[in-house]
C-alpha cells in the first residue's frame, strides 16, 4: 500500500533546496531546457511529495492505490525529475543525463521511459483531462486515491483546460485537485500582458471548482492548502499558487520575462548554486 | 441507396456503426470497458452500452479534446476506453489529443469514428471525415480497421477491444450490403480473400467491397477473373497478400471511401513499390472536398462505384 512521506519543515526546505540545485545543474549541463519554469514549482512539488501529502511508493510505481501527480506543463520536466529522482524513482546521479540521447530523461516527459512519470505531457493543455480520466477511473473502482494536476498559468490560455475544468466542475470530482502555478510570465511575455487570467480564482468557482489562492513559495501556505483540499467534498479543487518565475536564482528572477527555456550558463552556475545554498 | 450494385443482389444489412454499437453492449460485461461519448451517442448507436453499463459510460459533452484526454487518463488507470463521435470530430478536432495523449504513450484506447466518407450524404463536407485514415495511419503504433458490413464491424469490435494498443475503428452511416456470415472470421492484420481470381486484384476497404464484388461480376462477363481482397486492416496492413497479388495477378486497383492521399491506396502502393512493382489504380474521392447530395448521388459525383472500379481495372489491364 503506497504511504505519504512526511518530513519536518526543516527538512522539507533542505529538500526544495536541493531540487533547486538539480533543476539548475541538470539544465546547464544538458545546455538547454527550463529552469525558470521548474523553479516556480519547487514548494508545490515539495510538499506535495515529502510534506505527507501524496501517497506513492517507489519501488510499485503503478500500484492501483497510489495518488498521481500529473505534470501538465511538461516543459517542467527537469523539475519533476529532480523530485522524482530525490523521491526514489531514480538515482539522483541520472538527472545529469538530462535530454542526452538514450536517456529516459527526455526535453518533456514520457510516461513509457521513466517510473513516476504519470503523464506523456509537453503538448500544453492535456493534462487536466488526463486527470479526469485517472479520478473517473479510481471512483468506479471504489479507491481513494486521488488526482493532482499542476497545470501552469500561461497553459491556462489553452481551451482544453476549459473544457476540463468543466467536466470536473460539473461532475464533482472531489478526488481531483488542480494546481495552478501563477507564476506569471509565458514565453515571450506577462500573462497579464498577453491573455490576462485574472480572476482566475472566479473563473474556477464559476465553473464549479472550490478554489484558494495561496503564495506558492510558502512551506506552511502550500501544505495547509493540500491539507484544505482533500478536506473538500463533493467539488474539484483548485489552489490557485503566486509563484515566481525562476525562484531562488538572482539572475532568472531578475528577467522573468525574457528567460523562458534557456538554462542557466555554465559560468554563471556555481553562483547560482551558492544563492540556493543547497549544500546548507 | 444502392451503391451502384447492378450484377449481384445483395442483402442489406446494418450499418457499420449499428453492429459497431451492439457488438460493444455485448462486450460490455468486461468491467474492464469504458466508453466516453461526444454527445452523439444515439448516432454512433454507444447509447446500447450506455443503457446497459451507465456507471461505465461517460457523456463529455460537446468537447472532443477532453473526451480524448479523459480515455487517456481512463487508459492508463487500467480500463479500456471507448471514445466514439462522428469520425471527423474525433480525428480533426481531437487530432493533437490523440497523438500526445494516447499514441505517444501507447495507451490502449479505442477510437471509434461514425458518420465517415461521403456517404452520409445531405449533411454535407463538414460532417464527412474523408482524411481520417490518413491521419490515424500516420500515428505509430496505431491499429486502424475499416469493415466493410454488420458482421465484419462486429468482428472487429471484439478483435479490437482484445488487441492491447491503440485502435481507430472507422465504421459509416447508412446501412449497407451483407458481405459475412455472423461466424465469419476476422483477423485484424490480415486480408480477406473474398473472390478467387488471377488476371487483376482489387482491394478494397468499407463500403467499397461490396462495390468491388460487384465490378468483379461484371469484369467476369468480359472474360476477367478479378481477384478481390477486402483489405479491413489498413494498418498494419497485410504485407503478404499484397506481394501475392502483386506477383500472381496483372496488376491491382484500391478503392476506398477517403482521400487520395495517406489511405488505403497510398499504404498499398508503398508495399507494391518495395516488394514488386505492378501497374496500379485508385478509386477514392479524389482531392477534394464533396457536397451535399443523396449518398447514392455523391457516390456518383465523386466516382466511387462498382463502374468506376470495373474501368479502373480494364485501364490496368490494357497497359
Amino acid at each position: 500500500m503506497p504511504d505519504t512521506h512526511q518530513e519536518d519543515k526543516e527538512a522539507l526546505a533542505r529538500r526544495a533546496r536541493r531540487i533547486r540545485s538539480h533543476i539548475v545543474s541538470a539544465t546547464t549541463a544538458a545546455g538547454s531546457g527550463h529552469p525558470s519554469s521548474s523553479l516556480s514549482l519547487v514548494e508545490l512539488a515539495t510538499v506535495l511529495y515529502f510534506g505527507g501529502h501524496l501517497r506513492y511508493d517507489p519501488a510499485r510505481p503503478d500500484d492501483p492505490d497510489r495518488d498521481r501527480f500529473i505534470l501538465s506543463k511538461g516543459h517542467a520536466a527537469p523539475g519533476l525529475y529532480a523530485v522524482l529522482a530525490e523521491a526514489g524513482y531514480f538515482p539522483t546521479e541520472q538527472l545529469k543525463d538530462l535530454r542526452k540521447l538514450g536517456s529516459p530523461l527526455e526535453g518533456h516527459p514520457n510516461m513509457c521511459r521513466l517510473p513516476g512519470v504519470e503523464a506523456s505531457t509537453g503538448s500544453l493543455g492535456q493534462g487536466l483531462s488526463i486527470g479526469i480520466g485517472h479520478a473517473l477511473a479510481l471512483r468506479l473502482d471504489g479507491l481513494d486515491a486521488r488526482v493532482y494536476v499542476l497545470v501552469g498559468d500561461g497553459e491556462s490560455e489553452e481551451g482544453q483546460i476549459w473544457e476540463a475544468a468543466m467536466y470536473a466542475g460539473n461532475h464533482g470530482l472531489d478526488n481531483l485537485t488542480l494546481i495552478i502555478d501563477r507564476n506569471g510570465y509565458q514565453q515571450t511575455d506577462a500573462v497579464d500582458r498577453i491573455q490576462p487570467l485574472d480572476p482566475l480564482d472566479e473563473k474556477l468557482h464559476a465553473f464549479g471548482f472550490a478554489t484558494r489562492v495561496i503564495d506558492g513559495h510558502s512551506l506552511d501556505e502550500v501544505d495547509e492548502a493540500f491539507s484544505w483540499a482533500r478536506s473538500v467534498g463533493g467539488q474539484p479543487q483548485a489552489i490557485i499558487a503566486r509563484t515566481i518565475k525562476g525562484k531562488g536564482v538572482a539572475l532568472l528572477e531578475a528577467k522573468q520575462g525574457g528567460w523562458h527555456g534557456k538554462p542557466i550558463p555554465p559560468d554563471e552556475e556555481t553562483r547560482a548554486l551558492e544563492e540556493i545554498g543547497a549544500g546548507a | 441507396m444502392s451503391f451502384g450494385l447492378s450484377k449481384i443482389d445483395f442483402e442489406i444489412g446494418p450499418a457499420t456503426r449499428e453492429a459497431f454499437g451492439e457488438a460493444l453492449a455485448e462486450a460490455g460485461s468486461d468491467e474492464r470497458i469504458v466508453v466516453v461519448d461526444g454527445d452523439v451517442n444515439n448516432s454512433t448507436f454507444t447509447n446500447a452500452f450506455m443503457d446497459r453499463f451507465p456507471q461505465r459510460f461517460f457523456n463529455t459533452g460537446i468537447a472532443e479534446s477532453n473526451m480524448v484526454g479523459i480515455a487517456s487518463g481512463l487508459a492508463a488507470a487500467g480500463k479500456i476506453p471507448v471514445a466514439a463521435s462522428f469520425s471527423t470530430f474525433l480525428m480533426s478536432n481531437a487530432f493533437d489529443q490523440i497523438r500526445m495523449s494516447v499514441a505517444f504513450p501507447n495507451l490502449n484506447v479505442k477510437l471509434v469514428g461514425t458518420h465517415a466518407g461521403i456517404s452520409i450524404g445531405e449533411d454535407g463536407p463538414s460532417q464527412m471525415a474523408i482524411e481520417d485514415i490518413a491521419l490515424a495511419c500516420a500515428l505509430p503504433g496505431f491499429t486502424v480497421v475499416v469493415p466493410a458490413d454488420g458482421a465484419s464491424t462486429r468482428a472487429a469490435t471484439f478483435a479490437m477491444l482484445e488487441r492491447e494498443g491503440p485502435t481507430f475503428l472507422r465504421c459509416g452511416r447508412p446501412k449497407v450490403p451483407v458481405i459475412y456470415r455472423d461466424e465469419d472470421p476476422l483477423q485484424l492484420g490480415r486480408a480477406n480473400q473474398l473472390r478467387e481470381g488471377d488476371d487483376i486484384t482489387i482491394i478494397a476497404s468499407g463500403i467499397m467491397v461490396a462495390m468491388a464484388l460487384d465490378a468483379a461480376e461484371a469484369l467476369r462477363e468480359e472474360g476477367v477473373e478479378a481477384r478481390v481482397l477486402d483489405m479491413h486492416t489498413v494498418k498494419p496492413i497485410d504485407v503478404a497478400a499484397i506481394e501475392t497479388a502483386a506477383n500472381e495477378t496483372r496488376g491491382i486497383v484500391v478503392a476506398e471511401e477517403h482521400l487520395a492521399y495517406g489511405g488505403l491506396g497510398a499504404t498499398v502502393a508503398m508495399v507494391t513499390a518495395e516488394r514488386r512493382a505492378t501497374r496500379m489504380a485508385f478509386v477514392n474521392v479524389g482531392d477534394t472536398y464533396a457536397t451535399s447530395g443523396k449518398p447514392d448521388e455523391l457516390l456518383v459525383q465523386y466516382g466511387l462505384t462498382p463502374q468506376a472500379i470495373a474501368d479502373a481495372a480494364r485501364r490496368v489491364l490494357k497497359d
